[in-house]
């Protein structure tokens, strides 16, 4: 059966029989402004895969697509919630489903903290006018108005009358009326799952009973298995290689190579991983081969000789260093870092003479399937992906090049693949948090103004390092913000925070060094800065200085800044995103060493649509914040990283984390995104409060190094 | 290459490996039991922790042909309907972020209960900070085995 639709302007509705069953009702969250009329096909009972991504079959089921990939931001609970919200679903009722890539769905990515605040609207729209033409079905079978009917739990209700229908009986009559050009949403007071922490992980029991469900667990019939050999030293390249030894072993189908790469093809994956290491491979330079103590030197050298580029200029800097009173300068400097997700890159590829399988863990699928459109010359509508959940991503998933390895190869074996990389492999393969050193300059006038403030950063493949038109840009009068950039073969990528990761704490650490050298109260400080920008804001200002002060002024109430005898505090804010988080930490002394107690975090991400997701998401943020800022680093000897594997690249652990303790500013405006702006400010937040413990600063990471952390003998 | 008869989740399974492969592939490749995850190959994060003969071992480093009779117990086989307390645990506080490292950090925490099945925090945290959890959700575990303690 075809039916056809003329009467939606926003392409809302789809209607269709279930082969021998009910009727359901479709809607396209995502789709744009249409004018075209649109062909539905019919669809098989059993078969949930149509095009619709809300559907309330007769017998009340509710399916919801979720078309964002899960990598634990808990988007695949948390885009439902607002359909059911606005639906007034009967959540034990609603099953969820990870969509396939579509080019019916919008932004079907994950990454820069925006899927919430993009779909937010198109998702309460999708609810609530659904719920809309069930309250009119009703409405005309009782012959009733509508505005005296309501919707809760999967039921429509006529309070006068005592009359109640399911959602499921209403749904046939339901997908006849027509489309409502807008839909009144709910008042955030009369909100059942938003904002509240009821609603659990829809995926909790498949993930603690081990269900496959990430792209490793992604098996086949007839699938082979591979792994690549890549040049181990940045700036190196395939010379020649002898793959005969590793052919001739046990389960070993091939030995192949293509660009820099060298593929053992086999039966399973421990033949593979054998059978690589008996790979004999010559590589010659292409490009320098890089070390650490390089890198060392370039910073120094390019931040006193490098080409800057000007990202922000306000005012007369020269002038107001010339006339200060005082003239705080600092550096900073990180090291690279790997993503390090628990589960490696993987990726299954089948290129057919027909079309293209792919089935794996992407941030970015769409993506995927253009590159390698491009890649293999095979139209983009000839291949498909399958998302599956993905064991971390962090940044490092936006990129595809594992898939894209794995399309190359299947074409070139010519057969379904499952491209396995090692924790070694991911972790030497690049795509770095890049590394960074930060010079801070700031003039005090004789009253301890900020009157002048200088900012270069020097980065290696960093893009601009900068975030030029944050805080405390806007709060000064003469300012300079500029940067250099040292090209590498040593690769980067973003790492979760891109840039603010590091950037954050070197900035709030850096202020309150300035707030010491003025002899403010650190906290004070930035509220008298913004006080300052919102008086006499001096030139852009991106940043929205009620909502910073928001944060600030609740976090030192929530901590007790300034109360505490027994513990020394540390406060940090960062706007990152679209988003503010304000931190302080509370440090003891204990055996001579720093050690961070207890974190409290306020954060203002607008409306928290899953409130356990929302918490998660600072806590980890948070752990993975400090955690990098106190022990991890990747060093490099002749291009090659030092570390490989989690032997020797420390991840925080059980035992490091402090307490945590989160609030969020209840202040009903939309959601800003919440997956990285918890990170930035903690590393700053720890700094300082090591700092009032200890006396010393810490401006490197990993802190661990730091002089402040080897104990006094 | 031979073949292996193994007591796995109290069934006897068989698979023609090599000598030397670790547990871990024989399950995920060979006997399609996928929870058990490949997290780093060296026994270092705990995401690969099955139970041998009732005790908490890294199935990355453990050869087949080492395991004899011994009992295997996978995330599959810690409950029949995913009702362990400690699933059940990890539900009510709602552990989860990514979800890869769980099932190593529930198959720890089941050792751990059986050894000592009211442990305190500290000897919660001794026996957990050998897993690590790449999206820093260590506080909800802690709490999740310290409410399974109290259901045991």
């Amino acid at each position: 059966m075809k039916s056809t639709t003329t009467n939606s302007r926003r392409d809302f509705l789809k209607m269709s029989a279930i082969t021998g069953g009910g009727l359901v009702l479709g809607f396209n969250w995502f789709s744009a402004e249409a004018s075209a009329p649109v062909v539905f096909s019919s669809i098989v009972a059993g078969d949930i895969n149509f095009n619709s991504y809300l559907s309330i079959a007769s017998n009340g089921a509710i399916t919801i697509m979720s078309p964002n990939p899960e990598l634990g931001q808990n988007i695949i609970t948390s885009f439902p919630m607002v359909v059911a919200e606005e639906l007034e679903a009967d959540w034990k009722m609603v099953k969820i489903l990870q969509a396939n890539l579509d080019n019916k769905f919008d932004r079907q990515l994950t990454g820069g903290s925006g899927a919430v605040p993009h779909s937010w609207k198109l998702l309460r729209n999708a609810g609530a006018t659904a719920k809309f033409m069930l309250i009119e079905a009703a409405a005309q079978k009782w012959a009733v108005p509508a505005s005296e009917c309501t919707a809760a739990n999967s039921f429509v209700i006529h309070s006068r009358s005592g009359k109640k229908l399911g959602f499921g009986e209403l749904a046939e009559a339901a997908s006849k009326i027509p489309v409502p050009a807008t839909v009144k949403l709910k008042d955030r007071k009369d909100f059942k799952l938003i904002g509240k922490s009821s609603v659990r992980n829809v995926e909790n029991l498949k993930i603690v009973t081990g269900k496959p469900l990430f792209g490793l667990d992604f098996y086949r019939d007839g699938m082979v298995f591979a792994m690549i050999q890549r040049p181990e030293q940045f700036g190196m390249k395939l010379k020649s290689f002898d793959g005969s030894i590793a052919k001739s072993m046990p389960g070993i189908i091939d030995v192949v190579s293509f660009k820099n790469n060298v593929a053992v093809v086999g039966k399973s994956t421990w033949q593979v991983l054998k059978a690589r290491k008996m790979l004999k491979i010559e590589y010659e330079k292409e490009f320098a081969l890089e070390s650490t103590e390089d890198h060392d030197k370039l910073f120094l050298n390019l931040m006193d000789n490098g080409q800057a580029t000007v990202r922000r200029k306000d005012g007369d800097v020269d002038a107001a260093f010339k006339n200060a009173a005082k003239a705080i300068k600092a550096e900073y400097q990180c090291p690279f870092i790997s993503h390090s997700p628990m589960e490696p890159m993987n990726f299954f590829a089948h290129v057919r003479p027909d079309g293209v399988e792919l089935v794996g863990p992407t941030q970015t699928p769409g993506r995927a399937r253009a590159e390698i459109s491009k890649l293999l010359n095979i139209p983009e509508d000839k291949i498909t992906v399958q998302i599956t959940r993905l064991g971390g991503g962090f940044g490092r998933r936006l990129y595809n090049d594992f898939a894209l390895e794995a399309a190359e190869l299947s074409s070139i074996i010519k057969a379904p693949v499952k491209l396995i990389w090692t924790k070694e492999d991911d972790m030497t393969a690049g795509t770095y948090r890049p590394a960074v050193r930060y010079r801070f300059e700031a003039a005090l006038d004789a009253s301890g103004n900020l009157t002048g403030y200088k900012l270069r950063g020097v980065g290696i493949n960093s893009g601009n390092p900068t975030r030029e038109h944050n805080f405390p840009s806007g709060s000064v009068e003469n300012l300079l913000i500029d940067s250099v950039e040292h090209k590498s073969p040593i690769t980067t990528g973003a790492w979760r925070a891109p840039i603010t990761n590091f950037l954050a704490f070197a900035e709030q650490a850096f202020i309150d060094e300035v707030a010491q050298a003025a002899g403010k109260d650190p906290v004070q400080f930035r509220l008298d800065l913004l006080a300052k920008a919102k008086k006499s804001p001096v030139g852009d200002i991106r940043y929205d200085i009620n909502r910073m002060e928001g944060v600030i002024k609740m976090v030192a109430e929530k901590s007790g800044w300034g109360k505490k005898k027994d513990v020394s505090q540390g406060f940090s804010v960062y706007f990152s995103h679209a988003s503010y988080v304000a931190q302080v930490a509370d440090v003891v002394m204990r055996a001579g060493l720093p050690v961070v107690k207890k974190i409290y975090a306020v954060s203002d991400c607008g409306q928290v649509v899953s409130l356990n997701g929302a918490s998660h998401q600072v806590m980890g943020g948070i752990v993975d914040g400090l955690g990098h800022a106190m022990y991890s680093k990747l060093s490099f000897r002749d291009g090659a990283a030092d570390q490989n594997n989690y032997n020797t690249y420390r991840l925080i652990r059980m035992k490091e984390v402090p307490e945590i303790e989160t609030h969020f500013v209840d202040n009903g405006i939309d959601p800003t995104g919440l997956g990285e702006p918890a990170l930035p400010p903690t590393g700053g937040a720890v700094a300082n409060a090591i700092f009032k413990a200890t006396g010393k600063r810490v401006r490197n990471q990993p802190f661990i190094e730091e002089d402040v952390f080897k104990t006094i003998s | 290459m031979a073949i292996y008869k193994l007591q796995v989740n109290g069934k006897t399974l068989q698979a023609d490996v090599e000598a030397d492969t670790p547990l871990l592939w024989v399950l995920r490749d060979h006997l399609g039991l996928v929870g058990t995850k490949y997290g780093c190959g060296i026994a270092q994060c705990g995401a690969c922790t099955v139970h041998v003969n009732g005790s908490a071992t890294r199935s990355c480093v453990y050869p087949v042909s080492a395991i004899g009779n011994s009992q295997v117990i996978t995330i599959e086989g810690l409950s029949e309907k995913g009702d362990h307390p400690l699933q059940k645990a990890w539900d009510e506080i709602d552990v989860a972020q990514c979800g890869y490292c769980q099932a190593g950090q529930i198959m720890t925490a089941a050792a751990l209960l059986k050894q000592n099945p009211k442990p305190s925090m500290d000897e919660i945290e001794v026996t957990m900070n050998g897993n690590i959890c790449r999206c820093g959700a260590y506080h909800r575990i802690r709490e999740a085995v310290k409410l399974a303690s109290t259901k045991i």
